[in-house]
């Protein structure tokens, strides 16, 4: 009862870019698409959420919305929420307080109805060790009440027709998680959840992975991933919500929250002019300038930072033998919100 | 859809039994070894004529290897389960439009077509090594057997429920379910039991699947073990209530 996969109108190409792991795709031409998407409809709803067990709060006035066709991250440390959250909007668990929309359907009271339309990847979930990989797609190409996508074609993009009739326990890590990939679109779902997808990963297999989850959206489907990487989440998706001891701190595009919470700039630069410093300090928004060994760290505030400090070099015929600006990102945020490190 | 999905996993999860070739032996090997080896010995060592002993070649010990069998597989069942939930393979299916209950009846399923399958290996060798002619109405039998399983199938949801981990899942069972062996009327008739141990075997269920066993093996009919059916019907209720109330997916 399959039927060949059927690209979606408007996207051109179904190719998971995974045979590409280099291609830069911050330029790539569907991600400036996808930029100028600002007022899809919200395909989840989150508003008030409370979880506790027991005495622990897990989650607590926790209230978003992802919108349709967007990678929306969900980041923090180990502990913060982040599978809970997950997991009630996937119809697992049900939350203490506050309500719940995915696709226009309550997770609790339409969890079957829910659940044949979205594609599931569950932390630290294994699947039966000697199953075989066919077998776990045809299986779970079985359990929806959706046409299926075409198996085999599903795994040849994933990388996985070699290892068609391999046992789940004879698989690397990457090949177990793009077979849980490929569960996750069996049904050709609209919303895929992705929850710490590339957790013990080496840095090749996780780069692969980002594209397969970038090739999810050029499908024209929304997903849903939490990730305490916050290379990950600077990468790979559109919007982030911050969340920490079960709440979320702030939401926004990436750059959006490196901009509003880290407006610092800093430039190091390397000269042999000894009175430089007296001009460095005239620069307009420069806060402190700091030199070591005929080095500079000249550190501002504002996007204007780095072409006052050009101009001020040229101006005044500095040479320079070493320029270099370091700008903050994620990480520098997560530390400013919560004042220590996301792998503390 | 649900039949669909429900077929699958069956199928699914008889092959993945078989392919593990240790549990496939142990499961199915043991109550048959037993039943042979025992047979043997007994057969040779102790003349014909005793009564006694024949009576036990002949009913005891095929109800006792088929006694084996039910909790083969009622420990199998425990340990599979607390291994599904311990990976989180019952989570992730749950995470599918899956039905809870389709998921449990698969494995029920599965440990029924083991519970047959070990029977006719038993009647098989039992043909060509046991030392008396098995003649017994094989049909009814099998029904019984399968019945009881499925009762005491339910039991083993609920030892599933309450074992902490993969780990304990197949001693903690098997300390609960082989000592009710030896009250269960199979040895010494229920009836002749000090009163304590007559009024542990009354609750029991092992009790009840040996009476109807015995029974049925003997050659009685259907009719004459309604109370034995009936209390294996009440566990199966109990348990599966209790376990609807107390089973843990994660």
């Amino acid at each position: 009862m399959e039927v060949p996969f059927r690209p979606l109108a408007g996207v051109s190409s179904i190719d998971f870019p995974g045979t590409h792991p280099s291609r830069d795709i911050t330029l790539d031409p569907v991600d400036r698409l996808h930029d100028c998407r600002t007022t899809m409809p919200s395909v989840i709803q989150v508003s008030g959420v409370r979880k506790t067990y027991g005495s622990t709060v897990a989650v607590d006035e926790v209230s978003f919305e992802v919108n349709e066709g967007e990678i929306f991250g969900l980041i923090g440390p180990n502990g913060a929420g982040k599978t809970t959250t997950m997991e009630c909007i996937e119809g697992l668990r049900t939350p203490d307080r506050g309500a719940i929309t995915v696709l226009g359907l309550d997770p609790f009271r339409h969890a079957y109805k829910l659940q044949d339309r979205i594609g599931v990847q569950l932390q630290q979930a294994q699947l039966q060790k000697r199953i075989k990989v066919w077998e776990a797609v045809d299986l779970w190409a079985s359990l929806y009440q959706r046409q299926a996508i075409d198996g085999d074609n599903l795994l040849e993009q994933l990388g996985l027709t070699e290892k068609r009739d391999t046992w789940f326990m004879d698989l690397s890590g990457g090949q177990k998680q793009r077979l849980f990939i490929a569960l996750a679109l069996i049904n050709d779902p609209d919303v895929v959840f992705l929850d710490e997808l590339t957790t013990g990963l080496d840095p090749q297999s996780r780069r692969a992975i980002w594209d397969l989850v970038r090739g999810i959206r050029a499908r024209g489907k929304t997903v849903f991933l939490t990730t305490h990487l916050m290379e990950e989440a600077e990468k790979l998706c559109d919007r982030v919500a911050i969340i920490e001891h079960g709440r979320i701190i702030d939401i926004d595009r990436p750059q959006n929250l490196v901009d509003r919470h880290c407006p610092e700039r800093t430039v190091i630069l390397a000269t042999h002019d000894l009175s430089a410093e007296k001009w460095f300090r005239t620069i307009p928004g420069v806060e402190a300038v700091v030199s070591t060994d005929l080095r500079w760290t000249i550190r501002g505030r504002g996007d204007d930072l780095v072409t006052e400090v050009i101009h001020c070099l040229s101006e005044n015929r500095i040479p320079v033998t070493d320029f270099r600006t370091i700008l903050p990102n994620l990480e520098d945020v997560f530390l400013k919100l919560t004042g220590h490190s996301i792998r503390e | 859809m649900i039949l669909r999905g429900l077929w699958k996993l069956t199928w699914i999860e008889i092959k993945i039994f078989l392919r593990e070739p240790l549990g496939t032996f142990g499961t199915i090997g043991f109550p048959v070894l037993v039943f042979l080896v025992f047979g043997r010995l007994a057969g040779r060592r102790l003349a014909p004529s005793s009564l006694a002993t024949s009576s036990f070649i002949r009913v005891g010990l095929p109800v006792l290897a088929s006694l084996l069998i039910v909790i083969s597989s009622v420990l199998s069942l425990v340990t599979i389960i607390s291994i599904y939930r311990e990976g989180g393979i019952l989570k992730r299916l749950r995470a599918t439009p899956l039905r809870p209950q389709t998921i449990l009846t698969a494995h029920v399923i599965v440990k029924l077509m083991l519970t047959a399958a070990t029977l006719a290996v038993m009647v098989l060798a039992g043909k060509r090594y046991y030392p008396i002619g098995v003649h017994v109405p094989l049909v009814s039998f099998a029904s019984a057997l399968l019945i009881s399983t499925w009762s005491i199938l339910s039991i083993g949801f609920l030892i599933a429920s309450i074992v902490p981990t993969a780990r304990f899942a197949q001693p903690i069972g098997a300390i609960i379910l082989y000592p009710m062996i030896a009250v269960s009327g199979l040895f010494t008739p229920v009836e002749s039991l000090p009163p304590a141990l007559h009024a542990m075997a009354r609750v029991l269920p092992l009790t009840y699947a040996v009476g109807l066993l015995q029974g049925i093996w003997s050659g009685d009919a259907w009719s004459s073990h309604f109370r034995d059916l009936a209390a294996l019907a009440v566990v199966f209720v109990v348990c599966t209530a209790v376990s609807a109330k107390v089973f843990r997916w994660e």
